[in-house]
């Protein structure tokens, strides 16, 4: 009722201002699909980011270099231990509902993300044992054990602030009317329809903020969401294809922005989750797999060589990129060898593959490249939610997926690597590579966490539980009036300094 | 009395049916693969968050359980939760339904401008071009598929031409003439099937009405062509065509699937796409349960008035 009363009142303010509207710089977004709640406890979806970033300020952020810089936080000292995190926090911030943010209110996030029913934070935070407000703009954490990947969860929805005054009134429901603190603030939301952003007058860096007003809309069709920038309908398109690339760089009203992104396509094998084990156990045949593969084709013919070529799971330009690592060589007469030597000759395993066709293309091509070497690849095609629960419950030999990357290499090995991580569905055990994924996640020194995942990967690498073939990269395009997108590798769309000409 | 009596059996036979359409929905969303729990969490990879909404919206129990939960809050107009957008299921439906109905208005409205007309000329028209033309169309409406023809649309009104906005639906109260307009391509899209069936029909009513005796007689009277086809044949030849239209309608809310994923258009069918592919069970159940009403209803309304119009059916069932 409350939602529904913010909804009219919006309505009829727009209709009043219906005369000034033509003077305001409206941004208007395509996104790829309809965001599920504006929570940052309880959303999971990209999309719902990608919405959150443009009007949720965060404690830090990330720069286009992978690096942190201060928002909400102005700076940060951890405890000799490490077990103690004391943020400094910016002065004189207000929430939309002009609520002050100051410790209580930081304090009050922490919590919420730890304790509210559904929240995917949960893990994010698994670490902190309590939160305390020293004074009005100092905040503690205190921890179980030094967490070198905390920074960087800041730096994403665990850091995005909301008015405590706001949650506490909606509760769960939060995401229908979301208070935070960022440039823009909500106006409404028709589920499948326009999310409506305004101007927040009284945005503590608003120098930095040119445009009025913010509508964004899915459409799932690409062909109908290009067209829509190319009619003037939308500004910005997130997401682009790159089937999409060339054209939007051949037209003179449309600008390209891209960036290196984090995240990488994989195929995982089935090597120790449930009765299904047993096919891929063998190390030889998992590796005959790998070097049967000729990335650089791969990426070359299935994403217009626009994607790179990869065998790592912490993607280039990260500092915990390994640049020793060569990538993995097609060399399918030792495949041959290989899987001789296993006593696999005519090998035949079954992949899960997902519809979509950047899943069904490389699939039918790494199909065609494990042909040479004598493997048979058979290709099942199930649609996402169905092939996620075949994977939790081990029902699957093999199946192919992408990760959308974590800044923190933690996110992007742990949760897969360890002997019990929920996500580790491959039933992938090594005792040393776990030992080694501990203390990393524990270390604060960058150079001596940098080579502790450099010992644990290698292990990793050599056992092939998975195989990461491409490294994907950010398009999204804008007409030629937006002026100062850039893109940032976690594909999140930043309005600071963007203007509309 | 009669008609009392009429009211309350018919009234009978609805219930139960409603009952069995809960039914069946309810068991084929438990048919589709996939823990709508899993479906919730994507790719987060968090087991914990998985089980609390599991026990949140009761998946964990016996589907029976599930079943009569869902059902007794439905009889207190309580349809549940959408998980994913922690939205009401009821305000859902509230909000999107009637977009659907003035999309479904709208295309039937260009259905009917365009389908009597040119099947009056079809028929009129028969020996010469004009009547193939229409013909034509016709088949074309039919045949040609709702998804090209969009994308058709928008490339040619939107991107090549830009009079026309390629997406965007804007609701009548914020701006009417921006709602119109927004409308003016999907309508089209999903009228022009309609349009075919319209056409067709009414140059079958029109042939046969034209051949018949008291036509034929008001040609001997020498009365003009023009105001024979309009004055004498067109009446009677629309009863059929009304007939269908109101059935064509039903039609249309459901055929808006597509047009309203091409235009991103907030209605019905995009709503039941994307639960369907979300797993939102109850948003499904909902709409379906909705739609499947509304059309019991229907049915129920127009058999009445073909009681109250046609007195020998009262006869038949004093």
């Amino acid at each position: 009722m409350k939602y529904k009363l913010t909804v009219i009142a919006a309505a009829a303010a727009l209709a009043m201002s219906g005369g000034a509207a033509s003077a305001q710089s409206v941004m208007r977004i395509g996104l790829n699909d309809d965001p599920d709640t504006i929570d940052p406890a309880l959303s999971q979806a990209f999309v719902t980011r990608l919405v959150l970033t443009t009007f949720c300020d965060k404690l830090f952020d990330i720069n286009a270099e992978l690096g942190f810089v201060p928002r909400l936080a102005e700076s940060y000292e951890w405890s000799p231990d490490g077990k103690q995190l004391t943020l400094r926090l910016r002065p004189n911030v207000k929430f939309h509902d002009g609520e002050p943010l100051d410790a209580e209110a930081v304090k009050f996030n922490f919590e919420r993300n730890m304790t509210i029913e559904g929240s995917f934070r949960k893990p994010d935070l698994a670490g902190v044992t309590s939160v305390e407000a020293m004074d009005p703009l100092t905040v503690r954490v205190n921890l179980d054990a030094p967490s070198a990947s905390l920074i960087s969860i800041l730096a994403d929805r665990a850091g995005m602030m909301v008015s405590p005054k706001a949650a506490k009134e909606l509760g769960t429901k939060f995401g229908a009317a979301p208070v935070c603190a960022g440039p823009f603030k909500f106006v409404s939301r028709v589920p499948q329809g326009r999310i409506i952003f305004e101007k927040f007058a009284d945005y503590w860096d608003k120098e930095n903020i040119h445009i009025d007003r913010v509508e964004m809309q899915a459409v799932n069709d690409p062909t109908v969401r290009l067209s829509n920038l190319q009619s003037g309908e939308f500004d910005i398109i997130e997401r682009l294809s790159p089937a999409d690339v060339k054209q939007v760089e051949g037209d003179s009203n449309l600008r390209l922005a891209k960036a290196p992104d984090i995240g990488y396509g994989y195929i995982q094998f089935n090597v120790g989750n449930g009765p299904r084990a047993a096919k891929m156990s063998d190390q030889r045949v998992r590796e005959a797999i790998d070097i049967s593969i000729d990335r650089e084709a791969l990426v070359n013919v299935a994403f217009e060589g626009l994607y790179k070529p990869g065998d790592q799971v912490i993607a280039e330009g990260s500092y915990y990129h390994d640049e020793t690592k060569p990538v993995v060589k097609r060399d399918v007469e030792r495949a041959k060898q290989l899987l001789k030597e296993a006593g696999q000759e005519n090998f035949t395993f079954e992949i899960n593959v997902r519809p979509d066709r950047d899943f069904q293309v490389p699939a039918q091509i790494i199909q065609a490249m494990l042909a040479e070497s004598g493997i048979n690849m058979v290709i099942n095609t199930m649609e996402n939610v169905t092939q996620l629960e075949a994977s939790r419950q081990g029902n699957f030999e093999s199946y192919m997926s992408f990760w959308s990357g974590r800044v923190d290499p933690d996110g992007n090995t742990f949760q897969f690597y360890n002997c019990n991580a929920a996500g580790n569905r491959m039933g992938y055990c090594n005792e040393e590579v776990d030992k080694l994924l501990i203390e990393a996640r524990q270390t604060l020194d960058p150079a001596q966490r940098k080579a502790l995942y450099k010992k644990a990967l290698d292990i990793k690498y050599h056992d092939r539980p998975d195989l990461s073939l491409w490294y994907r990269q950010l398009f999204a395009a804008s007409s030629a009036k937006v002026e100062g997108l850039k893109l940032f590798p976690d594909g999140m769309i930043r309005l600071q300094g963007v203007k509309l000409n | 009395m009669a008609l009392g009596w009429y009211i309350l059996r018919r009234l009978g036979s609805i219930i139960p049916t409603l009952i069995l359409v809960s039914v069946i929905v309810f068991a084929l969303q438990q048919l589709i693969p996939g823990d709508p729990a899993v479906a919730i969490a994507g790719d987060e990879l968090n087991e914990q968050a998985i089980q609390e909404i599991r026990t949140k919206y009761g998946f964990d129990q016996p589907i029976y359980v599930q079943y009569f939960k869902w059902i007794g809050n439905v009889t207190t107009g309580d349809f549940g939760e959408s998980y994913r957008n922690k939205v009401e299921v009821a305000d859902l439906i509230l909000q999107k339904l009637p977009v659907t109905i003035q999309l479904a208005t709208f295309a039937m409205i260009v259905a009917l401008v365009v389908g009597i007309p040119a099947g009056i000329l079809a028929a009129t028209c028969k020996q010469n071009a004009v009547g193939t033309a229409a013909n034509i169309l016709a088949l074309s409406g039919i045949s040609i598929p709702h998804f090209w023809l969009g994308i058709m649309m928008i490339l040619i009104f939107s991107v090549n031409l830009g009079i026309l906005p390629a997406s965007g639906y804007v609701p009548p109260w914020e701006d009417l003439r921006q709602n119109i307009v927004s409308l003016i391509m999907p309508s089209i899209v999903l009228g022009t099937g309609v349009a075919g069936v319209i056409t067709r029909h009414t140059r079958g009513a029109m042939l046969q009405v034209l051949s018949s005796d008291y036509v034929r007689t008001a040609r001997a009277k020498g009365l003009a062509e023009r105001v024979v086809v309009s004055k004498h044949a067109l009446k009677n030849a629309l009863i059929p065509v009304i007939t269908l239209s109101t059935i064509e309608f039903g039609q249309l809310l459901s055929g808006a699937i597509l047009t309203e994923q091409i235009f991103s258009i907030p209605g019905f069918g995009k709503l039941i796409v994307d639960s369907v592919f979300n797993r939102e069970y109850a948003v499904v159940q909902g709409v379906v349960l909705v739609t499947a009403t509304i059309f019991i209803l229907l049915n129920f309304l127009a058999d009445i008035l073909y009681f109250v119009v046609n007195p020998r059916m009262r006869s038949a069932h004093g």
